[in-house]
């Protein structure tokens, strides 16, 4: 029952908050929120560090865009391509990557994405440095106008809140226990009989499919899709953003991504504007020495120690 | 088929020769992390910035403090081999008995303040390091023009990569360092200081960074970016190679930075990427590695 509550609390303030804040700041925080999560549902119950996963935002954003540009096609039309894109390069990667486990799992998936990154930096559809720019936000369904920032917002906040449900539903899932299974032990999952290698895969998959649907919004948010989505440094920041929200619970990409946003967006306008990466860096440190629970998960200590 | 064989011998020994460079730096990065990982069991994300630390540490020795080349290449791989050892007993050590993702995230970390930190002072374009004045100039050979200081690079990162490989398998401290790789508490139950070969190792294997910095500063320009640009190469150099075996690294190296070399010959277009082709193709046919045992 409480927890009914708090959901209905967040969503009411969800539905209110383009009132007080910035509705692209929102929409962004939205985006990588949803993006965090996806990466939190491979890192965080299945135990695979991926360490590419901005490939799979980039692709959305590429796709999606170009779709746009070229075509002129209705956002729902181009998000849900650049989602497919994302699945397919999400089935063929994670094919790849699941045949090597731990750290060499989070290597091959990070020399695949340079791989990606180079092929969109070469591509003559991408733009190369400048990236796809001008994207059109498009009628939703040939109606709804999305140029207007506070429509978009709303269709951002469905959009986060389907996937939400998506990987909540996932999550307690049967197929979710399995997953969580394989990270306690996988060793006694596979003499259990479970298919280990089929179940990473389709956890690989889902997780870029989603990580795609952020990447398809957020090039529809800021009109852009760009380099620094499929960058090296773009998959450290969703990694930074799982860790600091508390990986394996599901608020905490949520809150984490809200977090590093709102530095960011505090920082970039402050003295400390170029030392970004080093803050970044030495929050990476500070989570991984004192803080491994992250925020929700010493949210969650805290609570069931005062209620004991 | 005539085009096929119309090969400029020039330009081909010519991108062949960089290929041999860029390989000797390969194989000196993933002989340090192979070095690192065999005893720690971590992979060091902060491997390229040690590498990038070199070369500017050589270059602010050169610019401020007067000392060339030659003491830089001595001084600059104790250095950061010193700066590595206290990395490890500060920040690494506290989390070794965590999930190694965790020191692997650390070590990201950790990549990503000094990155920033040098972009911050000195900027992201590259600066220039003079080659120093013993090694300028070259030697005509009858197929291509061997600029010295190339010839050196590849001699003397061979000889580096040798004399490791030799301590390592075939000296008394090596064999500490193997046994510990296999079982540490076992080595420790003979007396062994297992902790202070750990620190000592991953030392090392910052020094060997720091030393391909070094070497690296006269022909690569010095940019912050420098190493976290090879440093994923290097992964996927040592996905191909696998890390169970020091030769396998240093041989998977020098032989990928022999590919990519020719494939910028060949087909200049894939040659930033081609290396990551040949993990995939590796993935799909070796899983393990080429010199990696069946985990």
């Amino acid at each position: 029952m409480n927890n009914k509550m708090l959901n209905l609390l967040l969503l009411g303030l969800a539905l209110v908050a383009p009132l007080a804040l910035y509705p692209v700041f929102l929409m962004k925080a939205l985006c990588f929120a949803l993006f965090a999560c996806a990466f939190n549902l491979l890192l965080g119950f299945a135990g695979l560090l991926s360490f590419g996963h901005a490939v799979f935002l980039g692709t959305g954003a590429y796709v999606t865009g170009y779709l746009m540009v070229t075509y002129g096609l209705t956002p729902e039309v181009g998000i849900l391509a650049g989602v497919g894109a994302s699945a397919l390069l999400g089935f063929i990667y994670g094919t790849l990557a699941v045949k090597r486990e731990g750290i060499y799992f989070a290597m091959v998936t990070l020399a695949l994405a340079q791989l990606a990154f180079f092929f969109y930096l070469q591509a003559p559809f991408t733009g190369g440095e400048d990236g796809l720019q001008g994207v059109p936000r498009g009628k939703l369904f040939g109606l709804v106008d999305l140029s207007d920032n506070l429509n978009m917002y709303y269709f951002v906040l469905a959009i986060f809140i389907a996937g939400f449900g998506l990987i909540r539903r996932t999550v307690h899932s049967p197929f979710g226990q399995v997953m969580k299974a394989i990270r306690e032990n996988e060793p006694r999952a596979i003499s259990l009989g479970y298919k280990v290698n089929q179940y990473k895969l389709l956890a690989f998959v889902l997780s870029a499919t989603l990580a795609g649907l952020a990447g398809s919004t957020k090039a529809l948010v800021f009109q852009l899709a760009s380099l620094n989505d499929v960058h090296w440094f773009m998959s450290g920041e969703v990694v930074l953003m799982t860790l600091l929200g508390g990986m394996g619970t599901l608020w905490g990409p949520v809150l984490g991504a809200g977090t590093i946003i709102a530095i960011q967006n505090v920082l970039a306008s402050g003295p400390l504007a170029n030392y970004i990466h080093v803050i970044m860096g030495i929050v990476f440190v500070l989570c991984v020495l004192a803080f491994r629970n992250g925020l929700v998960g010493e949210l969650q200590k805290l609570i069931r120690k005062n209620f004991n | 088929m005539a085009t096929l064989f119309d090969i400029n011998l020039f330009a081909l020994s010519g991108q062949l020769l960089i290929g041999l460079i860029n390989g000797s730096f390969y194989a000196l990065l993933a002989l340090g992390l192979a070095i690192i990982f065999g005893l720690l069991k971590i992979i060091n994300f902060s491997h390229g910035a040690l590498y990038m630390l070199g070369a500017f540490s050589a270059w602010i020795g050169l610019e401020y403090l007067q000392l060339n080349y030659w003491w830089a290449l001595v001084l600059v791989p104790l250095g950061i081999g010193v700066f590595g050892i206290l990395l490890e007993r500060t920040l690494i050590r506290p989390i070794a008995h965590e999930d190694h993702l965790y020191s692997l995230l650390l070590t990201f970390g950790i990549a990503l303040i000094l990155q920033g930190l040098f972009t911050h002072w000195f900027g992201s374009s590259g600066l220039p390091y003079a080659i120093p004045e013993e090694l300028q100039g070259g030697t005509r050979l009858p197929f291509m023009y061997l600029p010295n200081y190339r010839a050196w690079i590849i001699m003397f990162s061979l000889v580096v990569c040798a004399g490791t490989w030799y301590l390592i398998e075939k000296t008394k401290l090596g064999a500490y360092l193997r046994a510990g790789t296999e079982n540490p508490q076992l080595m420790q139950a003979f007396g062994i200081n297992v902790p202070l070969i750990v620190t000592l190792t991953y030392g090392f294997g910052a020094g060997l960074a720091g030393l391909a910095g070094v070497l690296a500063a006269p022909i690569y320009s010095v940019a912050p970016e420098m190493g976290s640009n090879i440093l994923i190469v290097v992964f996927a150099i040592v996905v191909i190679g696998g890390m169970g075996s020091i030769g396998g690294a240093i041989l998977t190296g020098l032989a990928m930075g022999v590919v990519e070399g020719l494939t910028k010959y060949f087909y200049p277009e894939a040659s930033n990427t081609v290396i990551f082709l040949v993990m995939v193709l590796v993935l799909l046919t070796k899983p393990a590695g080429l010199f990696g045992k069946e985990a």
